[in-house]
Formats: C-alpha cells, structure tokens, sequence
C-alpha cells in the first residue's frame, strides 16, 4: 500500500509510472523507485525462496545489505530489488534458490 | 556530510564516497523535530537538516560521487572503489571514514518470514519510499528507534499492535514513549518473542512476559495477530573498512560492540585516518555530525589548512558542544564509554 498522504510528508510528489512484468504480470512502479518499493505496494511479499528448503523470502534491511530481497531482473539473478530503481519494461521473476538458470519451483540445490 | 563541509570551507579538496544513489544517510528518514538546544537545531525535522547539509557542501564545492562503493583501503590511504561495472584507485592524504551502523538481526523460530524485518527498514520504506510494508506491525525494542519508528508507523497508516522490550524499563526517551502511548500503543516491559508463524508472510507472534533471568513466565504467552514484525534491537557499527586498514579496536557494548580506537581529534590508530559517528560508537544524529566536524577540522587542520591555533580553538568548540551532548541519564553512560575509547589507545 502507498502512503498517498502523509500528515508530515504531505502529498505525494506526481511521479512518472512505469510498467513491471513481475512473474508475468504487469504492475505500476513509479520510476525510479525501488523494484522492492513497487512489489510491497501491490502487496507483494514473497520475493525469493531458498536454496534447499524452498522457504520463502521477503525484505529485510532495505538498504541493501542482507540480500534477503534478491530476484532476478531482466535475466540476471541475485539482484537487490531494494537498491535498484524501477525502469520501464523491467522483467522481474521470483527467484529459486542462487538463480540458476534451471531453477524450479519444484528443483533443489543440495549440492552445496 | 558534516565533516566534508567543515574540510572543504578551510580550503582542503574534499571528496565524498556513497554507495547510495543519494546522499545524507538517516537524516532524510527522521521525519520528527529534533529537539534539545538551538545550536543542535532543535524543532527542525531530520530530512530539513539533511537538506540543509546538502546546501552547505555544495557551496563549499565538496565533491559527492554517488553510487560508488569503498571496497578497500590499502597501504597509504589509497582506496579501491566500485562504481557501476568498472573498478578504480583514489589516493588521499587523509581518509574520514562515517560508514555509520547496521540494524542488529534477532533470531527466533519464523524470523525468516517475510514482513520480519529491521525498525529502521521499516523506517526506509516508509519515510522514503512511502510504502507501508505491512499493516498490523509488532515492534520488537523500546529504545528511541522501536519507539520513534512505532511513531512513524502510525503515521504512515499502519496499526501498531504492541512494542515489546526485554528489559523491565523503556529504554528510549520519555518524549517518544509518551507519544505512542497518547496514540494507544500498549508498551509491555519484561515481554519477549518466543516465535512466529505464517505461510508466505508472517501471521501471528506469539510474546511472552520473561522473569529476571530470561526466562519466559509459564501462562504468560500471548499470540497476537499480525502481519509485520519490526526488530529495533541496537546497531553496530559498519566498521569493515577500519578493521581492513589495521585500526585498533574496542569493544563497548554501550556502544555498539567493537569501536574503532579514536583520540581527542576522532583519528584512529592509523596516522590520517579519521572516524566519525556511529562507526565511532552507536550514538545520535546530533553527535554524529559533532565528531564529523571534529574530524573535518583535525583533517583540515593537519593538512595545513587551519593554524594550529585555528584548529585548536574550534575544535574545542566542538568538543564543548559534544559534551553538552553527553549529559544527563541518556547521556552519561556514551560519556564514559567514549573515555574508555581513548584509554584503550594506550592498552596492549
């Protein structure tokens, strides 16, 4: 959910939107936002699931050091979706364990 | 920001190193009036001090490179950065390292859920981003962070079911208590988390009231609805860099645990390497920006900027503003454990 008002903040500045393919849905984001910010708007709170146990993840530290909120962007996985702005046509999916490309829902990474 | 402005009005050529794509750090999430004296600009909101520090360095012709991250410091004071895909060497003369602090983790049975996550992350999504992560949130610390952030919480929107803090007191200031408490918050002292649960997302805490030794009071537990667990439980400095450059170290636990060795000047135990706020000890805004200007000045100073009779006579300045800052219940204890800082130069 969005603060649209803020009884400090004021109003919310107008900001550009742009269009986020997230597991094959299109979302808003504001550009320039982080992808996180825009998934936690939409309700979002899964962004990964781990390696061997296939346990969910969402956002921890926000600032992007614990890497709690890893997806993979436009192909590339372990990106922190809470340090990297939201851009137009960004394609974002839920990432499954380190990302290999191989990854499932159903596979698991034992090999450590 | 604070130290880079006082370096750079002396004359000296400053540059400043964030990795985020902004700079100012904590101040742009404090959104409440600072308060205390006028010279430490009580009644101005956080984010307006941010901004003012950001006028100031501009105008005093700092450089800020965004977006670029301090991977190493080697021998001489030449770094090694990380900007975008491509790596480079800066060499200094003198380094002032403020990396500032991370939130502490707390471990308990469902503390990997989604919507478990830091105070001050909540704080970030909130004050900056305007996304609330959640909307029945249980904060975990009655210091000035679980305490504030609750604050920030109710203002964003969010519903705050309950502060819990381990200890018997609060820990924070009255001020901040006062207002959440005004706004319905229950506090509950002598309470922890015993553990969460949920599918995708955390749904329920159960707490729990704990005696003098820990220990959780049979009949006592509570589950209580929610989809957000805040964890305000300290901070530790962010003290990588230091501890690559050889710096000594002490621990404190009023300050956060290990602590670079500073002196009088803030300068490590490494000749022309400076640190300043909470990498110097977990304190406050205002003292941070003290040790900053602190730093600025003795930096400044030895680069022969500042005559030594400049440099001393403003830096006690700030030294008598960090002192006034120091005082009182809240401040007597960081006052001690900074003294013990600059005794352990001295220990083997």
């Amino acid at each position: 959910m969005r603060v649209e008002d803020h009884p400090i903040l004021g109003k919310a500045e107008k900001r550009n939107e742009v269009t986020l393919l997230v597991d094959g849905e299109a979302i808003t984001a504001l550009e320039g936002e982080p992808i996180a910010a825009a998934l936690l708007a939409v309700g979002r709170s899964v962004f990964r699931y781990t390696a061997k146990r296939r346990e969910p993840r969402g956002v921890f530290c926000a600032l992007g050091r614990c890497t709690d909120c890893v997806m993979v962007v436009d192909g590339r996985p372990n990106v922190r979706t809470c340090v990297t702005p939201a851009r137009d046509g960004l394609v974002i999916q839920t990432q499954f364990g380190r990302g290999e490309k191989n990854a499932t829902p159903d596979s698991d990474s034992k090999k450590d | 920001m604070a130290a880079a402005i006082e370096a750079a009005r002396a004359g000296a050529n400053v540059t400043v190193i964030e990795e985020n794509e902004r700079p100012g750090g904590q101040l742009f999430k404090q959104i409440h009036k600072f308060f205390g004296s006028g010279v430490h600009q009580a009644g101005t909101r956080g984010v307006q001090i941010g901004l003012n520090l950001l006028n100031e360095a501009e105008q005093a012709g700092v450089e800020i490179r965004l977006d670029t991250v301090v991977y190493g410091i080697f021998s001489d004071k030449r770094l090694g950065l990380v900007c975008g895909d491509h790596t480079e060497e800066l060499a200094a003369s003198v380094i002032i390292l403020a990396t500032g602090a991370n939130e502490n983790a707390l471990a308990f049975p469902g503390w990997t859920l989604p919507g478990v996550m830091g105070a001050g992350a909540a704080q970030t999504l909130i004050n900056i981003h305007r996304v609330l992560p959640g909307h029945r949130v249980l904060m975990v610390g009655a210091g000035n962070v679980g305490l504030i952030v609750s604050y920030q919480l109710l203002q964003a929107g969010a519903e705050v079911i309950a502060i819990i803090e381990a200890l018997p007191y609060i820990g924070g200031y009255g001020v901040h208590a006062s207002k959440v408490r005004r706004a319905g918050v229950p506090i509950l002292v002598s309470h922890t988390l015993l553990r969460a649960a949920g599918t995708k997302r955390v749904e329920k805490a159960v707490i729990s009231q704990v005696d003098k030794k820990w220990e959780p009071v049979p009949g006592t537990q509570e589950a209580l609805e929610i989809d957000t667990i805040c964890l305000a439980v300290g901070l530790s400095p962010l003290s990588e860099l230091a501890w690559m450059a050889g710096c000594q170290f002490s621990y404190l636990p009023s300050l956060g645990g290990w602590v670079p060795v500073h002196d009088e000047n803030m300068q490590s135990t490494l000749s022309g390497l400076y640190v300043a706020g909470d990498l110097a000890g977990i304190e406050e805004a205002s003292t941070a920006m003290e040790e900053g200007r602190l730093a600025g000045l003795a930096a400044a100073q030895v680069l022969g900027y500042l005559s030594p009779e400049e440099g001393k006579a403003r830096k006690a300045a700030v030294r008598e503003r960090l002192d006034s800052l120091r005082i009182g219940s809240f401040g007597e204890g960081r006052a001690i454990a900074k003294q013990k800082i600059m005794e352990a130069r001295f220990e083997k």
